[in-house]
Protein backbone atom coordinates (compact mmCIF):
# COMPACT_ATOMS: atom_id res chain seq x y z
CA UNK A 1 0.00 0.00 0.00
CA UNK A 2 1.36 3.46 -0.81
CA UNK A 3 2.68 5.23 2.24
CA UNK A 4 3.49 8.66 0.94
CA UNK A 5 1.00 11.38 0.17
CA UNK A 6 2.16 11.57 -3.47
CA UNK A 7 1.27 7.93 -4.16
CA UNK A 8 -2.35 8.34 -3.09
CA UNK A 9 -5.09 8.08 -5.65
CA UNK A 10 -7.98 10.49 -5.62
CA UNK A 11 -11.67 10.06 -6.39
CA UNK A 12 -13.59 12.17 -8.94
CA UNK A 13 -14.95 14.18 -5.97
CA UNK A 14 -11.52 15.19 -4.66
CA UNK A 15 -11.84 18.90 -5.38
CA UNK A 16 -15.39 18.96 -4.00
CA UNK A 17 -14.18 17.44 -0.70
CA UNK A 18 -11.58 20.19 -0.39
CA UNK A 19 -14.14 22.84 -1.32
CA UNK A 20 -16.38 21.49 1.47
CA UNK A 21 -13.52 21.72 3.98
CA UNK A 22 -13.02 17.99 4.47
CA UNK A 23 -10.20 16.60 6.56
CA UNK A 24 -8.50 14.16 4.19
CA UNK A 25 -6.74 10.95 5.26
CA UNK A 26 -5.11 8.06 3.40
CA UNK A 27 -7.42 5.04 3.20
CA UNK A 28 -6.85 1.94 1.06
CA UNK A 29 -4.47 3.88 -1.16
CA UNK A 30 -6.86 6.81 -1.66
CA UNK A 31 -6.94 10.30 -0.26
CA UNK A 32 -10.39 10.25 1.37
CA UNK A 33 -12.51 12.58 3.53
CA UNK A 34 -12.63 11.27 7.10
CA UNK A 35 -14.89 14.13 8.16
CA UNK A 36 -16.18 17.54 7.10
CA UNK A 37 -16.28 20.63 9.35
CA UNK A 38 -19.43 19.38 11.15
CA UNK A 39 -17.41 16.51 12.64
CA UNK A 40 -18.01 12.78 13.03
CA UNK A 41 -20.62 13.05 15.81
CA UNK A 42 -22.88 15.46 13.94
CA UNK A 43 -22.41 13.65 10.63
CA UNK A 44 -23.38 10.38 12.30
CA UNK A 45 -26.49 11.79 13.98
CA UNK A 46 -27.55 13.65 10.84
CA UNK A 47 -27.41 10.37 8.89
CA UNK A 48 -29.70 8.71 11.45
CA UNK A 49 -32.29 11.47 11.28
CA UNK A 50 -32.10 12.87 7.75
CA UNK A 51 -29.75 11.96 4.87
CA UNK A 52 -26.01 12.10 4.25
CA UNK A 53 -23.87 11.84 1.15
CA UNK A 54 -20.74 9.66 1.31
CA UNK A 55 -18.11 9.36 -1.41
CA UNK A 56 -17.31 5.66 -1.76
CA UNK A 57 -15.73 5.93 -5.20
CA UNK A 58 -12.63 4.14 -3.91
CA UNK A 59 -14.60 0.91 -3.95
CA UNK A 60 -14.25 -1.41 -6.94
CA UNK A 61 -17.05 -1.78 -9.50
CA UNK A 62 -17.20 -4.36 -12.26
CA UNK A 63 -19.48 -6.31 -14.57
CA UNK A 64 -19.11 -10.07 -14.79
CA UNK A 65 -20.78 -10.97 -18.07
CA UNK A 66 -21.56 -14.05 -20.12
CA UNK A 67 -24.01 -16.94 -20.42
CA UNK A 68 -22.17 -18.89 -17.74
CA UNK A 69 -21.33 -15.89 -15.52
CA UNK A 70 -23.76 -16.83 -12.73
CA UNK A 71 -22.64 -20.45 -12.50
CA UNK A 72 -18.99 -19.42 -12.67
CA UNK A 73 -19.44 -16.77 -9.94
CA UNK A 74 -21.15 -19.32 -7.70
CA UNK A 75 -17.95 -21.40 -7.64
CA UNK A 76 -16.33 -18.54 -5.69
CA UNK A 77 -19.11 -17.60 -3.23
CA UNK A 78 -21.70 -19.43 -1.06
CA UNK A 79 -24.66 -17.37 -2.31
CA UNK A 80 -27.47 -18.63 -4.57
CA UNK A 81 -27.50 -16.30 -7.55
CA UNK A 82 -29.37 -18.63 -9.89
CA UNK A 83 -32.56 -18.17 -7.92
CA UNK A 84 -32.39 -14.38 -8.08
CA UNK A 85 -34.32 -12.24 -10.54
CA UNK A 86 -32.67 -9.48 -12.53
CA UNK A 87 -32.52 -6.27 -10.52
CA UNK A 88 -31.96 -8.02 -7.19
CA UNK A 89 -28.85 -7.48 -5.11
CA UNK A 90 -27.34 -9.87 -2.59
CA UNK A 91 -24.47 -9.53 -0.12
CA UNK A 92 -21.93 -12.33 -0.33
CA UNK A 93 -18.33 -13.28 0.43
CA UNK A 94 -15.42 -14.54 -1.66
CA UNK A 95 -14.05 -17.63 0.08
CA UNK A 96 -10.69 -19.39 0.15
CA UNK A 97 -10.30 -23.17 0.29
CA UNK A 98 -10.30 -23.12 4.10
CA UNK A 99 -13.63 -21.28 4.14
CA UNK A 100 -11.87 -18.04 5.15
CA UNK A 101 -13.22 -14.78 3.76
CA UNK A 102 -11.18 -13.04 1.02
CA UNK A 103 -13.59 -10.09 0.88
CA UNK A 104 -17.26 -9.24 1.24
CA UNK A 105 -19.13 -7.73 -1.67
CA UNK A 106 -22.45 -6.83 -3.24
CA UNK A 107 -23.46 -8.70 -6.37
CA UNK A 108 -26.52 -7.72 -8.42
CA UNK A 109 -28.20 -9.73 -11.18
CA UNK A 110 -28.34 -7.63 -14.33
CA UNK A 111 -29.19 -8.56 -17.92
CA UNK A 112 -26.40 -10.85 -19.13
CA UNK A 113 -24.52 -11.18 -15.86
CA UNK A 114 -23.66 -9.51 -12.58
CA UNK A 115 -22.75 -6.05 -11.31
CA UNK A 116 -20.19 -6.28 -8.50
CA UNK A 117 -19.09 -3.78 -5.84
CA UNK A 118 -16.06 -4.79 -3.75
CA UNK A 119 -13.94 -3.20 -1.02
CA UNK A 120 -11.29 -0.66 -2.05
CA UNK A 121 -8.44 -2.30 -0.15
CA UNK A 122 -9.15 -5.69 -1.77
CA UNK A 123 -10.25 -4.71 -5.24
CA UNK A 124 -7.11 -5.58 -7.22
CA UNK A 125 -6.78 -9.01 -5.67
CA UNK A 126 -10.56 -9.61 -5.81
CA UNK A 127 -10.75 -8.83 -9.50
CA UNK A 128 -7.70 -11.02 -10.24
CA UNK A 129 -9.29 -13.82 -8.21
CA UNK A 130 -12.67 -13.50 -9.93
CA UNK A 131 -11.08 -13.28 -13.36
CA UNK A 132 -8.98 -16.40 -12.74
CA UNK A 133 -11.89 -18.26 -11.18
CA UNK A 134 -14.30 -17.56 -14.03
CA UNK A 135 -11.81 -17.74 -16.94
CA UNK A 136 -13.35 -19.11 -20.12
CA UNK A 137 -16.85 -18.78 -18.69
CA UNK A 138 -17.33 -15.08 -18.08
CA UNK A 139 -15.75 -11.73 -18.86
CA UNK A 140 -14.81 -9.35 -16.09
CA UNK A 141 -15.13 -5.72 -17.08
CA UNK A 142 -13.68 -3.43 -14.40
CA UNK A 143 -15.46 -0.08 -14.32
CA UNK A 144 -12.70 2.47 -13.83
CA UNK A 145 -14.70 5.41 -15.16
CA UNK A 146 -17.51 5.43 -12.60
CA UNK A 147 -17.78 7.08 -9.19
CA UNK A 148 -19.88 5.61 -6.37
CA UNK A 149 -21.91 7.77 -4.00
CA UNK A 150 -23.88 6.56 -0.99
CA UNK A 151 -26.98 8.53 -0.02
CA UNK A 152 -27.94 7.22 3.41
CA UNK A 153 -30.58 8.00 6.00
CA UNK A 154 -34.33 7.83 6.61
CA UNK A 155 -34.94 10.76 4.22
CA UNK A 156 -32.78 9.35 1.41
CA UNK A 157 -35.87 7.83 -0.23
CA UNK A 158 -37.71 11.17 -0.32
CA UNK A 159 -34.66 12.95 -1.69
CA UNK A 160 -34.05 10.52 -4.53
CA UNK A 161 -37.76 10.23 -5.38
CA UNK A 162 -37.84 14.01 -5.82
CA UNK A 163 -35.02 13.81 -8.39
CA UNK A 164 -35.97 10.45 -9.91
CA UNK A 165 -39.59 9.43 -9.22
CA UNK A 166 -38.97 5.94 -10.62
CA UNK A 167 -36.79 5.14 -7.56
CA UNK A 168 -39.68 5.58 -5.15
CA UNK A 169 -40.98 2.01 -5.32
CA UNK A 170 -37.54 0.40 -5.09
CA UNK A 171 -37.20 -1.91 -2.11
CA UNK A 172 -34.09 -2.66 -0.09
CA UNK A 173 -31.56 -4.67 -2.15
CA UNK A 174 -33.21 -3.71 -5.45
CA UNK A 175 -31.15 -2.39 -8.35
CA UNK A 176 -32.25 -0.20 -11.24
CA UNK A 177 -30.58 1.74 -14.04
CA UNK A 178 -31.98 5.23 -13.80
CA UNK A 179 -31.34 8.46 -15.66
CA UNK A 180 -31.25 11.04 -12.88
CA UNK A 181 -31.37 14.59 -14.25
CA UNK A 182 -29.28 13.57 -17.26
CA UNK A 183 -26.84 11.30 -15.40
CA UNK A 184 -26.79 7.57 -16.28
CA UNK A 185 -26.88 5.99 -12.83
CA UNK A 186 -26.89 2.47 -11.43
CA UNK A 187 -29.00 2.75 -8.30
CA UNK A 188 -28.95 0.06 -5.61
CA UNK A 189 -31.16 0.52 -2.57
CA UNK A 190 -28.58 -0.57 -0.01
CA UNK A 191 -25.88 0.79 2.20
CA UNK A 192 -23.53 0.41 5.12
CA UNK A 193 -25.12 2.53 7.81
CA UNK A 194 -28.11 0.53 9.04
CA UNK A 195 -30.39 3.13 7.45
CA UNK A 196 -32.47 3.15 4.32
CA UNK A 197 -30.54 4.58 1.41
CA UNK A 198 -28.91 4.11 -1.95
CA UNK A 199 -25.55 3.43 -3.46
CA UNK A 200 -25.42 5.26 -6.76
CA UNK A 201 -22.87 4.60 -9.47
CA UNK A 202 -22.44 7.58 -11.78
CA UNK A 203 -19.97 8.26 -14.62
CA UNK A 204 -16.84 9.91 -13.18
CA UNK A 205 -17.23 12.94 -15.43
CA UNK A 206 -20.70 13.59 -13.97
CA UNK A 207 -19.82 12.78 -10.36
CA UNK A 208 -19.20 16.29 -9.09
CA UNK A 209 -22.32 17.76 -10.70
CA UNK A 210 -24.39 14.85 -9.40
CA UNK A 211 -22.95 15.14 -5.88
CA UNK A 212 -23.69 18.87 -5.87
CA UNK A 213 -27.24 18.17 -7.00
CA UNK A 214 -27.72 15.79 -4.06
CA UNK A 215 -26.05 18.20 -1.62
CA UNK A 216 -28.35 21.00 -2.81
CA UNK A 217 -31.33 19.07 -1.41
CA UNK A 218 -32.27 20.51 2.00
CA UNK A 219 -32.09 17.15 3.80
CA UNK A 220 -28.60 16.23 2.62
CA UNK A 221 -25.23 16.97 4.27
CA UNK A 222 -21.82 15.50 3.40
CA UNK A 223 -20.43 12.80 5.68
CA UNK A 224 -17.02 11.15 5.77
CA UNK A 225 -15.44 7.78 6.46
CA UNK A 226 -15.36 8.46 10.22
CA UNK A 227 -19.13 8.49 10.59
CA UNK A 228 -19.48 5.71 8.01
CA UNK A 229 -17.48 3.54 10.41
CA UNK A 230 -19.42 4.48 13.56
CA UNK A 231 -22.73 4.03 11.69
CA UNK A 232 -21.87 0.55 10.41
CA UNK A 233 -20.55 -0.47 13.83
CA UNK A 234 -23.83 0.49 15.52
CA UNK A 235 -25.64 -1.38 12.74
CA UNK A 236 -23.60 -4.51 13.55
CA UNK A 237 -22.15 -4.65 10.03
CA UNK A 238 -18.72 -6.20 9.48
CA UNK A 239 -15.68 -4.25 8.35
CA UNK A 240 -13.59 -6.48 6.13
CA UNK A 241 -10.01 -7.00 7.35
CA UNK A 242 -11.14 -6.43 10.94
CA UNK A 243 -14.37 -8.28 11.81
CA UNK A 244 -14.06 -10.82 9.02
CA UNK A 245 -10.76 -11.91 7.45
CA UNK A 246 -9.12 -14.85 5.69
CA UNK A 247 -8.85 -16.35 9.19
CA UNK A 248 -12.59 -16.31 9.85
CA UNK A 249 -15.36 -18.28 8.17
CA UNK A 250 -18.87 -16.89 7.58
CA UNK A 251 -20.11 -19.22 10.32
CA UNK A 252 -17.63 -17.92 12.90
CA UNK A 253 -18.42 -14.40 11.67
CA UNK A 254 -22.13 -14.95 12.40
CA UNK A 255 -23.12 -14.23 8.82
CA UNK A 256 -24.15 -17.81 8.11
CA UNK A 257 -27.16 -16.53 6.15
CA UNK A 258 -24.76 -15.85 3.25
CA UNK A 259 -24.75 -19.63 2.71
CA UNK A 260 -28.07 -19.90 0.89
CA UNK A 261 -30.33 -22.96 1.09
CA UNK A 262 -29.49 -24.55 -2.23
CA UNK A 263 -25.78 -24.08 -1.63
CA UNK A 264 -26.07 -25.77 1.79
CA UNK A 265 -27.56 -28.76 0.02
CA UNK A 266 -25.25 -28.79 -2.99
CA UNK A 267 -21.98 -27.29 -1.72
CA UNK A 268 -19.66 -26.46 -4.63
CA UNK A 269 -18.06 -23.34 -3.16
CA UNK A 270 -14.52 -22.97 -1.72
CA UNK A 271 -14.16 -24.42 1.76
CA UNK A 272 -17.62 -26.02 1.51
CA UNK A 273 -16.66 -29.10 3.54
CA UNK A 274 -15.41 -26.95 6.43
CA UNK A 275 -18.30 -24.51 6.28
CA UNK A 276 -21.00 -27.17 6.03
CA UNK A 277 -19.41 -29.02 8.95
CA UNK A 278 -19.44 -25.80 10.99
CA UNK A 279 -23.09 -25.21 10.08
CA UNK A 280 -23.97 -28.66 11.38
CA UNK A 281 -21.69 -28.85 14.42
CA UNK A 282 -20.96 -25.25 15.38
CA UNK A 283 -17.68 -23.42 15.79
CA UNK A 284 -15.27 -22.81 18.64
CA UNK A 285 -15.75 -19.05 18.47
CA UNK A 286 -18.35 -16.58 17.26
CA UNK A 287 -18.56 -12.90 16.42
CA UNK A 288 -20.82 -11.13 18.92
CA UNK A 289 -21.96 -7.64 19.85
CA UNK A 290 -20.42 -6.23 23.03
CA UNK A 291 -21.79 -3.44 25.19
CA UNK A 292 -19.32 -2.06 27.77
CA UNK A 293 -21.05 -1.15 31.06
CA UNK A 294 -19.14 2.09 31.60
CA UNK A 295 -18.30 4.97 29.33
CA UNK A 296 -14.81 3.98 28.17
CA UNK A 297 -14.66 2.78 24.57
CA UNK A 298 -12.87 -0.54 24.00
CA UNK A 299 -11.00 -0.46 20.70
CA UNK A 300 -9.96 -3.06 18.16
CA UNK A 301 -7.43 -5.49 19.66
CA UNK A 302 -8.80 -5.26 23.21
CA UNK A 303 -8.53 -8.56 25.08
CA UNK A 304 -11.80 -10.12 26.25
CA UNK A 305 -11.79 -12.17 29.46
CA UNK A 306 -14.40 -14.16 31.32
CA UNK A 307 -15.23 -12.99 34.85
CA UNK A 308 -12.55 -15.34 36.20
CA UNK A 309 -9.77 -13.67 34.25
CA UNK A 310 -9.38 -16.25 31.47
CA UNK A 311 -8.81 -14.92 27.96
CA UNK A 312 -11.82 -15.78 25.80
CA UNK A 313 -11.46 -13.52 22.78
CA UNK A 314 -10.59 -10.19 21.17
CA UNK A 315 -12.48 -7.09 20.08
CA UNK A 316 -12.32 -6.57 16.30
CA UNK A 317 -14.17 -3.22 16.09
CA UNK A 318 -14.96 -0.90 18.93
CA UNK A 319 -15.60 2.73 19.63
CA UNK A 320 -18.22 5.22 20.62
CA UNK A 321 -21.72 4.89 19.20
CA UNK A 322 -23.12 8.42 18.86
CA UNK A 323 -26.74 7.19 18.54
CA UNK A 324 -26.32 4.71 21.39
CA UNK A 325 -24.69 7.50 23.40
CA UNK A 326 -21.95 5.23 24.70
CA UNK A 327 -19.34 2.70 23.75
CA UNK A 328 -20.17 -0.24 21.44
CA UNK A 329 -18.02 -3.05 20.09
CA UNK A 330 -17.96 -6.36 18.33
CA UNK A 331 -15.49 -9.18 18.56
CA UNK A 332 -14.93 -12.91 18.73
CA UNK A 333 -15.51 -14.93 21.89
CA UNK A 334 -15.34 -18.63 22.69
CA UNK A 335 -18.77 -20.03 21.76
CA UNK A 336 -19.63 -20.84 25.40
CA UNK A 337 -19.67 -17.06 26.05
CA UNK A 338 -21.60 -16.01 22.93
CA UNK A 339 -25.08 -16.03 24.48
CA UNK A 340 -26.57 -12.51 24.78
CA UNK A 341 -26.46 -11.34 28.39
CA UNK A 342 -23.18 -13.11 29.21
CA UNK A 343 -21.00 -11.00 31.52
CA UNK A 344 -17.45 -10.47 30.27
CA UNK A 345 -14.50 -8.18 31.02
CA UNK A 346 -12.61 -6.00 28.56
CA UNK A 347 -8.99 -5.25 29.37
CA UNK A 348 -8.60 -1.54 28.65
CA UNK A 349 -5.31 0.12 29.63
CA UNK A 350 -4.56 -2.85 31.87
CA UNK A 351 -7.82 -2.72 33.80
CA UNK A 352 -10.82 -5.05 33.45
CA UNK A 353 -13.95 -3.16 32.42
CA UNK A 354 -17.29 -4.92 32.84
CA UNK A 355 -19.27 -5.53 29.65
CA UNK A 356 -21.87 -7.88 28.30
CA UNK A 357 -22.54 -9.79 25.14
CA UNK A 358 -25.56 -8.37 23.30
CA UNK A 359 -27.55 -8.98 20.16
CA UNK A 360 -26.77 -6.66 17.26
CA UNK A 361 -27.63 -4.21 15.77
CA UNK A 362 -27.18 -1.65 18.54
CA UNK A 363 -29.69 0.61 16.77
CA UNK A 364 -32.87 -0.20 14.86
CA UNK A 365 -32.57 -0.49 11.11
CA UNK A 366 -34.80 1.59 8.85
CA UNK A 367 -34.53 -0.47 5.66
CA UNK A 368 -37.43 -0.16 3.21
CA UNK A 369 -38.87 -3.67 2.87
CA UNK B 1 0.26 33.38 36.77
CA UNK B 2 2.09 32.18 33.66
CA UNK B 3 1.12 29.69 30.98
CA UNK B 4 3.46 27.23 29.30
CA UNK B 5 2.97 24.70 26.49
CA UNK B 6 4.32 21.29 25.44
CA UNK B 7 4.99 19.76 22.01
CA UNK B 8 2.05 17.46 22.76
CA UNK B 9 -0.32 20.44 22.74
CA UNK B 10 -0.93 20.69 26.45
CA UNK B 11 -1.09 23.98 28.31
CA UNK B 12 0.18 24.37 31.86
CA UNK B 13 -0.99 27.27 33.99
CA UNK B 14 1.29 27.94 36.97
CA UNK B 15 0.02 29.32 40.27
CA UNK B 16 2.59 28.97 43.06
CA UNK B 17 3.57 25.28 43.15
CA UNK B 18 0.34 24.14 41.50
CA UNK B 19 0.32 23.45 37.74
CA UNK B 20 -3.10 23.16 36.07
CA UNK B 21 -2.97 21.11 32.85
CA UNK B 22 -5.29 20.99 29.86
CA UNK B 23 -5.15 20.51 26.11
CA UNK B 24 -4.99 23.33 23.57
CA UNK B 25 -7.59 24.29 20.98
CA UNK B 26 -5.21 22.93 18.34
CA UNK B 27 -5.18 19.52 20.07
CA UNK B 28 -8.94 19.48 20.31
CA UNK B 29 -9.29 20.38 16.66
CA UNK B 30 -7.03 17.45 15.76
CA UNK B 31 -8.87 15.03 18.05
CA UNK B 32 -12.41 15.97 17.06
CA UNK B 33 -15.40 15.68 19.37
CA UNK B 34 -14.39 14.10 22.67
CA UNK B 35 -16.58 11.21 23.81
CA UNK B 36 -14.58 9.97 26.80
CA UNK B 37 -12.12 11.54 29.22
CA UNK B 38 -10.32 9.81 32.09
CA UNK B 39 -8.48 11.99 34.59
CA UNK B 40 -6.02 10.91 37.32
CA UNK B 41 -7.03 10.64 40.96
CA UNK B 42 -5.66 12.98 43.59
CA UNK B 43 -2.58 11.61 45.33
CA UNK B 44 -1.12 9.81 42.31
CA UNK B 45 2.56 10.61 41.89
CA UNK B 46 3.58 11.20 38.28
CA UNK B 47 6.88 11.81 36.54
CA UNK B 48 7.18 14.14 33.59
CA UNK B 49 6.17 12.16 30.48
CA UNK B 50 3.94 9.63 32.29
CA UNK B 51 0.47 8.95 30.94
CA UNK B 52 -1.78 10.99 33.19
CA UNK B 53 -5.14 11.24 31.40
CA UNK B 54 -6.90 9.68 28.42
CA UNK B 55 -8.98 11.46 25.81
CA UNK B 56 -11.03 9.62 23.25
CA UNK B 57 -12.83 10.83 20.16
CA UNK B 58 -15.24 8.74 18.10
CA UNK B 59 -12.28 7.44 16.12
CA UNK B 60 -9.36 7.07 18.48
CA UNK B 61 -7.89 7.16 21.97
CA UNK B 62 -4.98 9.44 22.89
CA UNK B 63 -2.98 9.93 26.05
CA UNK B 64 -2.39 13.16 27.89
CA UNK B 65 1.10 13.06 29.41
CA UNK B 66 2.15 14.67 32.66
CA UNK B 67 4.07 17.72 31.45
CA UNK B 68 5.79 18.01 34.80
CA UNK B 69 6.60 15.78 37.77
CA UNK B 70 4.73 15.90 41.05
CA UNK B 71 1.64 14.70 42.88
CA UNK B 72 -1.82 14.99 41.36
CA UNK B 73 -3.73 17.48 43.49
CA UNK B 74 -7.04 17.12 41.64
CA UNK B 75 -8.55 15.56 38.53
CA UNK B 76 -11.35 17.52 36.89
CA UNK B 77 -14.41 15.32 37.38
CA UNK B 78 -16.51 17.74 35.31
CA UNK B 79 -14.69 16.81 32.08
CA UNK B 80 -14.76 13.12 32.99
CA UNK B 81 -18.52 13.32 33.57
CA UNK B 82 -19.15 15.32 30.43
CA UNK B 83 -16.33 15.33 27.85
CA UNK B 84 -18.20 18.02 25.89
CA UNK B 85 -17.16 20.45 28.67
CA UNK B 86 -13.74 20.61 27.02
CA UNK B 87 -15.09 21.86 23.69
CA UNK B 88 -15.12 25.62 23.48
CA UNK B 89 -13.48 26.04 26.87
CA UNK B 90 -10.18 24.20 26.60
CA UNK B 91 -8.29 26.80 28.63
CA UNK B 92 -11.03 27.38 31.21
CA UNK B 93 -13.43 24.76 32.61
CA UNK B 94 -11.91 22.20 30.26
CA UNK B 95 -8.78 21.66 32.39
CA UNK B 96 -7.84 18.02 33.08
CA UNK B 97 -5.77 17.87 36.27
CA UNK B 98 -3.70 19.89 38.74
CA UNK B 99 -0.23 18.80 39.82
CA UNK B 100 1.65 19.91 42.93
CA UNK B 101 5.05 20.32 41.29
CA UNK B 102 8.10 18.58 42.75
CA UNK B 103 10.62 20.26 40.46
CA UNK B 104 9.63 23.65 39.08
CA UNK B 105 12.83 23.81 37.03
CA UNK B 106 11.18 21.35 34.60
CA UNK B 107 9.09 24.30 33.46
CA UNK B 108 12.14 25.87 31.87
CA UNK B 109 12.09 23.48 28.91
CA UNK B 110 8.46 24.27 28.04
CA UNK B 111 7.31 26.80 25.45
CA UNK B 112 5.81 30.17 26.25
CA UNK B 113 2.82 31.60 24.40
CA UNK B 114 4.81 33.01 21.48
CA UNK B 115 6.92 29.85 21.22
CA UNK B 116 3.86 27.62 21.08
CA UNK B 117 2.16 29.81 18.50
CA UNK B 118 5.25 29.59 16.28
CA UNK B 119 5.36 25.80 16.85
CA UNK B 120 1.73 25.35 15.74
CA UNK B 121 2.22 27.65 12.74
CA UNK B 122 5.13 25.43 11.74
CA UNK B 123 2.84 22.38 11.74
CA UNK B 124 0.33 23.83 9.30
Amino acid sequence: MPDSQEDLQTTPLDSLHRELGAKMVPFAGYDMPVQYPAGILKEHLHTRESASLFDVSHMGQAFLMGDEAIEAFETLVPGDYQVMAEGKTRYTVLLNDQGGILDDLMATRIAGGLYLVVNAACKDQDFAHIEAGTAGKANLEILTDRALLALQGPKAGDVLARLAPETEDMKFMNFREVNIQGHECFVTRSGYTGEDGFEISVPSKDAEAFAKLLLSQPEVEPAGLGSRDSLRLEAGLCLYGHDITTETTPIEGDIKWVVNKRRREEGGFPGAAIILDQLANGTERLRVGILPDGRAPAREGTEIQDTNGNTIGTITSGGFGPSVGGPVAMGYVATAFAEPGTAINLIVRGKPLAAKVVKMPFTDKSYKT
Amino acid sequence: MSVKYTNDHEWISIDGDIATVGVTDYALQQLGDLVFVEVPEAGRVVSKGDEAAVVESVKAASEVYAPISGEVAEGNSAVADDPATVSGDTSGNGWFFKIKMSDASELDSLMDDAGYKAYVDGLE
